[in-house]
């Protein structure tokens, strides 16, 4: 435990000593801010009867930023180590692989966590402001969080993954970016499909990212999905951890 | 437990792809030791140490390291190595002292003990007034003490060098070997390079690898004595060229000889006795009766650099044939 908490701190502390943490930084609080604005000129123009967190989820740039910044996030994991090297130095002090796995997952997952604040900060504001005439619930928002850190959770084990497959981290990113966006449109086959009832509509429709998170972001909870996302997620460490196994493979 | 001698190897090999680099490398090296892997450019030595590292696994064969299996017990392996590889890897974003602390925290010291060590080594190495700056930002010499410190921050019993001066100034090459050797005895002690003076300044024992394969082990003295069984006496001499060829026929002692002129009026003269004499005092007392002018007498040794392509080219022979 001690060694891993010391891995984590080093990775969340190279997220900023280099450009990279604060550009994803920079990047998120803009997009973030930029979704805002839209959602606050909407509201001023007619009222909605949904949760403002699913007003939010409307806007285009909630999937742009999770499709773009969890590849830019995780591409340095392995990758960077790879190629300078100090994989072999970090291999060969007594650390178990899936403690570097994990550590590598957790402080992903911690800036991930830290790179969504701003977007409370908007809530807060807009809640800060209207206090009377809109009351925000605290159902949806939790959810809403919940919801992005699980699928974030999935695209961060899906990008250490990818990380751990190349030396580049350019590549890297490419990797987890194409795995992302497939998953992603995923979500559009049913619009491609004609929906006819039988087991293929059911799985498309339990696939559906899009579907899951527009749940979410209504204040549902469903088990289903946090399995769903859970499994995939245990399932993409499990191939990680397999991976940087794989090295000591005769 | 202490007389399990440090590392132990057997018939190990490693194939690559196409290529055998390690090829049923079998040695021995007991505690205390410093020893030098010696041998040209892919040889085999860099692969031998990471699998001695547990960092690679073997094709076949077995090495174990106090006792250990490197691919069984890997991680109580790792426990007892330093290890630094080629190139002296570093992560290039964080601060010496807390890239010290971090690597003596993984290898499991605790808080107060990683404090003190990490002090120790910055002395050790001299890093004391670095300990503050970005690796990055170091030059390479402070780089490659970097890498020394981190390999002896958690007081290892083996310490695995991978080419340690490459890349350094001849002043720092001589400071990096004075702390390899003072490494010696408390701490085994596997160096690897390519260039000869440096086994011969500092280690006990030299391996010479070639293709994957041991040419000779021995101490470097031992090697030596084996490469001038002839006693090859070398004197330069201010003579007639004709009275001294004169001379050395008329010796008995004097097997055969060879005499090349070099500057005015000296004379090289190679000798090599009969019967592995030493020919020095004899030489000595010729020249005196004669009244000959003598300015270099010397037993020609050779380096480790003559045993090396002595070695190498024979190997190349025998394989030609």
């Amino acid at each position: 435990m001690r060694v891993f908490l010391t891995l984590v701190r080093r990775e969340l502390s190279g997220y900023f000593s280099s450009l990279t943490g604060y550009l994803i930084i920079a990047m998120v609080a803009l997009l973030v801010g930029l979704s805002f604005t839209v959602l606050l000129e909407a509201l001023t123009k007619e009222a909605y009867y949904m949760p403002v967190t699913d007003l939010f989820y409307s806007t285009p740039f909630f999937w742009f930023v999770l499709l773009l910044a969890a590849p830019v996030i995780t591409m340095r994991s392995f990758a960077q180590e790879l190629y300078s090297g100090t994989y072999e130095t970090l291999m060969t002090t007594p650390v178990g692989d899936l403690q570097v796995v994990l550590a590598k997952f957790t402080s992903s997952m911690i800036f991930f966590i830290l790179v969504w604040l701003p977007l409370l900060a908007c809530i807060f504001i807009l809640r800060y402001y209207t206090k009377e005439t809109a009351p925000l619930d605290v159902g949806p928002l939790v959810t809403t969080f919940i919801g992005i850190w699980l699928l974030g959770g999935l695209f961060m084990s899906l990008g250490c993954f990818a990380s751990s497959l190349t030396h580049s981290q350019i590549i890297a990113a490419m990797l987890s970016f194409a795995f992302g966006i497939t998953l992603f449109l995923l979500s559009f086959l049913s619009l491609i499909i004609p929906p006819h009832p039988g087991w293929q509509t059911a799985l498309l429709d339990q696939i559906s990212l899009v579907v899951h998170m527009q749940e979410f972001v209504r204040g549902v909870l469903d088990t289903r999905y946090i399995i769903f996302y859970l499994s995939l997620t245990i399932f993409f460490l499990f191939l990680t951890w397999k991976v940087v196994e794989s090295r000591r493979w005769k | 437990m202490s007389d399990t001698p440090m590392i132990e190897v057997s018939s190990l090999t490693k194939r690559y792809a196409g290529h055998t680099a390690v090829d049923g490398l079998s040695f021995t090296v007991g505690r205390g030791e410093i020893v030098g892997f010696l041998g040209p450019n892919g040889a085999g030595k860099s692969t031998t140490m990471r699998i001695l590292s547990a960092y690679l696994p073997a094709t076949s064969g077995t090495a174990r390291v106090a006792g250990f299996d490197v691919f069984r017990d890997s991680v109580e392996v790792r426990r007892r190595i330093g290890y630094m590889p080629e190139n002296n890897p570093l992560y290039s974003d964080m601060r010496v002292r807390e890239y010290l602390k971090f690597r003596a925290r993984l290898k499991g010291l605790r808080r107060s003990r990683c404090r003190d060590r990490v002090a120790v080594v910055m002395e050790q190495c001299g890093l004391a007034e670095v300990s503050r700056k970005i690796i990055g930002q170091l030059s390479k010499g402070y780089k490659q003490r970097v890498g020394l410190a981190d390999a002896l921050v958690h007081e290892p019993e083996l310490i695995i060098l991978d080419e340690p001066t490459i890349g350094l100034d001849p002043n720092q090459i001589r400071s990096v070997r004075q702390l390899i050797k003072s490494l010696g005895g408390k701490h085994t002690v596997l160096i690897s390079t390519h260039i000869l003076p440096e086994v011969e300044m500092t280690c006990n024992r030299v391996l010479i690898l070639h293709q994957g394969k041991i040419l000779a082990s021995d101490t470097t003295e031992n090697l030596q004595r084996i490469m001038c069984d002839g006693g090859q006496v070398v004197a330069e001499i201010a003579a007639p060229e004709a009275e001294l060829r004169e001379c050395w026929e008329g010796l008995e002692e004097v097997e055969h000889f060879n005499i090349s002129s070099i500057d005015g009026a000296f004379f090289r003269c190679a000798l090599t006795p009969t019967n592995g004499t030493d020919l020095r005092p004899r030489v000595f007392q010729v020249v005196c009766q004669r009244g000959w002018g003598l300015r270099e007498l010397t037993l020609s040794r050779h380096s480790l650099e003559d045993i090396f392509v002595h070695m190498t080219r024979t190997n190349k022979e025998e394989e030609g044939l």
